[in-house]
């Protein structure tokens, strides 16, 4: 939206729902919104639509919200694009934030996609970090190309200035039950045309395995020098002596390896474990944007020039099916004794 | 049924490395290739177009060095494409794009499915997809891996946060592809013969779709990226191991246990 900007205020950040609770993106926002709006001097707006929420929005408060705009309709039940779209574009026009912020989830891009066009005002993708210029402007900062350089984005003119935000870059504030705020019910204009998607089927993913490498503090990922699929069993078996969770490069999830929700890098997933060891993965830029800033970095590779050596703390040259097996052996005869009879390499990769 | 794919050309990411002296990307002499979401997108076009009587068109933005991915479109089975070029486009961010985008959709015309990859793997905002959703007032579904057609509606699985989708919209609508959902075809023969006969290009000048100057180019884009900070990272110890693999794992699992990395 292009008018006066002195008519914009305040710091919105819109709010997701997860099981009666809120995303954890969503409580990070706060945290992020919390100190741009003090550093503004404006309230913060936590924005929920939904049907029956105003609990999740009691909750909300305490995280650090001055207020919470809910709008409860049947329509809003579960997250769709219009809908959702046109409730944020009637709040905004009508109230004129000057910061919008989403969680860069599925449903926060899809979202902002759509209402940044709508709105025709500027938005930021993926940001980790923020400031406010000398001018007042948010200073919406992402990694670009790669991950190898941050780029700062302004948006000067146009409002509100809107940004999504990585997932796990924001610490969440602590909750604080007696925090109080405002709770406001707002109408938007919705007609039943505006529900123009029907969700025939959800299948929620199951945690397979148990530990997602997000969470872990050993990632064992593999790459193209794996070779085959049943390989990563190999990486399965050591990520276990450790207590990790695998993950693999692009390649070896193009080559349908392994399932994409493993896929560590640019379009993929961004960890930082306490320990990363890649296997087996060259080093492409786009990976190193998924994983460089990992504690330690462990690099098994048979070609000594392979990029990612650059960038280890420790490393090994070597041929990993020689090396794989060794470590876990090792770690094994560490643990006292090991898994006597256990076998730890599948026949086919020997 | 005419589709519509969105693509875009970007530098080969594959072949992108790191200079470790400068810090900075290796760029010079880097080949281009479809991006590879929009070349998921482009093979779900295919494969509906092997199902049911379908014509693909495929739509690109920007310089006419573009014209490389075009002709490889076709060369895989897309029927035919335009490519909107224009020096007054250039610096467009997601606003822009997604206007004159849609501007040369409508003017293609006759459209029932609109597709797109879920972001680029050269600016990564995923945003051009849902704004052309936006701007044409269409039902969007987002990161999807698979489209099927059923009694004139589409039905498209998602990747959620938590799950699979399943939807259903009446056309047209727009669907953005999950990068890595399916092995896109190579480029036959016949396609790379209908490329050579030429006519499988045109190209359209903003004046051409009746896009207004003023909303398009660098000057008209919400956002600017007002500088870019490259990222040192604290150089790291870089102990490699080389020989044996007894010898080395030994040594190797001796620093990691010194290190207190892992537990003994």
């Amino acid at each position: 939206m292009l008018e006066d900007k002195s008519h914009f205020r305040g710091v919105w950040v819109f709010l997701e729902g997860r099981a009666g609770g809120l995303r954890d993106v969503s409580t990070q926002l706060i945290g992020e919104g919390r100190r741009l709006a003090d550093l503004r001097g404006t309230p913060l707006t936590g924005i929920l639509p939904g049907h029956g929420v105003d609990a999740l929005a009691e909750r909300a408060i305490g995280f650090g919200l001055d207020r919470v705009i809910v709008v409860d309709d049947p329509m809003l039940e579960i997250y769709r694009s219009r809908p959702y779209a046109q409730v944020m574009a009637q709040l905004i026009r009508r109230q004129k934030p000057e910061i919008v912020l989403f969680g860069a989830s599925k449903n926060g891009r899809d979202l902002g996609g759509r209402l940044h066009a709508i709105l025709e005002t500027g938005l930021a993708a993926d940001c980790v970090k923020f400031d406010i210029d000398a001018d007042g402007n948010l200073d919406m900062i992402r990694p670009s190309f790669g991950g190898k350089s941050l780029a700062h984005i302004l948006c000067k003119k146009h409002r509100p200035q809107m940004a999504s935000v990585r997932r796990n870059v924001f610490v969440a504030p602590p909750h604080n039950p007696d925090r109080r705020g405002e709770i406001v019910h707002e109408r938007v204009e919705l007609s039943p045309q505006d529900l123009d998607a029907k969700l025939l089927e959800f299948d929620e993913f199951t945690k397979e395995g148990g530990l997602r490498p997000e969470e872990a503090d050993i990632v064992v990922s593999g790459g193209y020098g794996l070779g085959d699929p049943k390989n990563f069993q190999l990486l399965q078996d050591l990520a276990d002596r450790l207590g990790g969770a695998i993950a693999a490069s692009r390649k070896a999830v193009d080559s349908g390896w392994v399932p994409k929700t493993l896929q560590v890098g640019q379009t993929g997933m961004t960890v930082r474990p306490k320990l990363y060891i890649a296997v087996g993965i060259s080093g492409a830029v786009q990976h190193l944007a998924g994983m460089q800033e990992s504690d330690k970095i462990l690099v098994i590779n048979i070609d000594p020039k392979a990029p990612l050596f650059e960038i280890a703390d420790y490393g090994i040259v070597g041929d990993l099916f020689e090396v794989l097996p060794e470590m876990i052996r090792q770690l094994d005869a560490l643990k006292g004794g090991g898994v006597a009879g256990q076998p730890v390499l599948p026949a086919e990769a020997r | 049924m005419r589709i519509i794919v969105c693509i875009k050309q970007v530098p080969k990411a594959q072949e992108l490395q790191v200079d470790p002296v400068t810090q900075t990307l290796k760029r010079v002499g880097v080949p281009s290739e479809i991006n590879p979401p929009d070349a998921n997108a482009l093979e779900i076009a295919l494969t509906l177009k092997d199902r049911h009587a379908a014509e693909v068109v495929v739509l690109s933005m920007g310089p006419t060095s573009f014209d490389e991915s075009l002709e490889r479109a076709v060369a895989m089975g897309a029927d035919r494409s335009v490519l909107l070029t224009d020096r007054i486009l250039g610096g467009s961010d997601t606003v822009p794009t997604a206007y004159a985008l849609s501007e040369t959709i409508q003017k293609i015309g006759g459209y029932d499915l609109i597709l797109t990859g879920e972001e680029t793997t050269d600016a990564s905002t995923g945003h051009v997809g849902p704004g052309i959703a936006g701007h044409l007032d269409l039902p969007q579904i987002t990161y999807v891996s698979e489209v099927r057609i059923v009694d004139n509606t589409v039905r498209a699985r998602r990747t959620a946060e938590d799950g699979t989708e399943w939807w259903q919209t009446n056309m047209p609508s727009l669907c953005t592809v999950n990068f890595g959902c399916n092995k896109p075809r190579s480029p036959t023969l016949t396609g790379k013969i209908r490329v050579k006969r030429g006519g499988v290009i045109v190209h359209w000048s903003c004046a051409d779709v009746g896009i207004d100057p003023k909303k398009v180019g660098l000057l008209n884009s919400p956002t600017i990226v007002a500088k870019v900070d490259t990222i040192r990272l604290p150089p790291r110890a870089g102990r490699i191991f080389s020989g044996d693999a007894k010898e080395s794992v030994r040594a190797l699992l001796d620093a990691l246990i010194r290190d207190r990395v892992v537990a003994p």
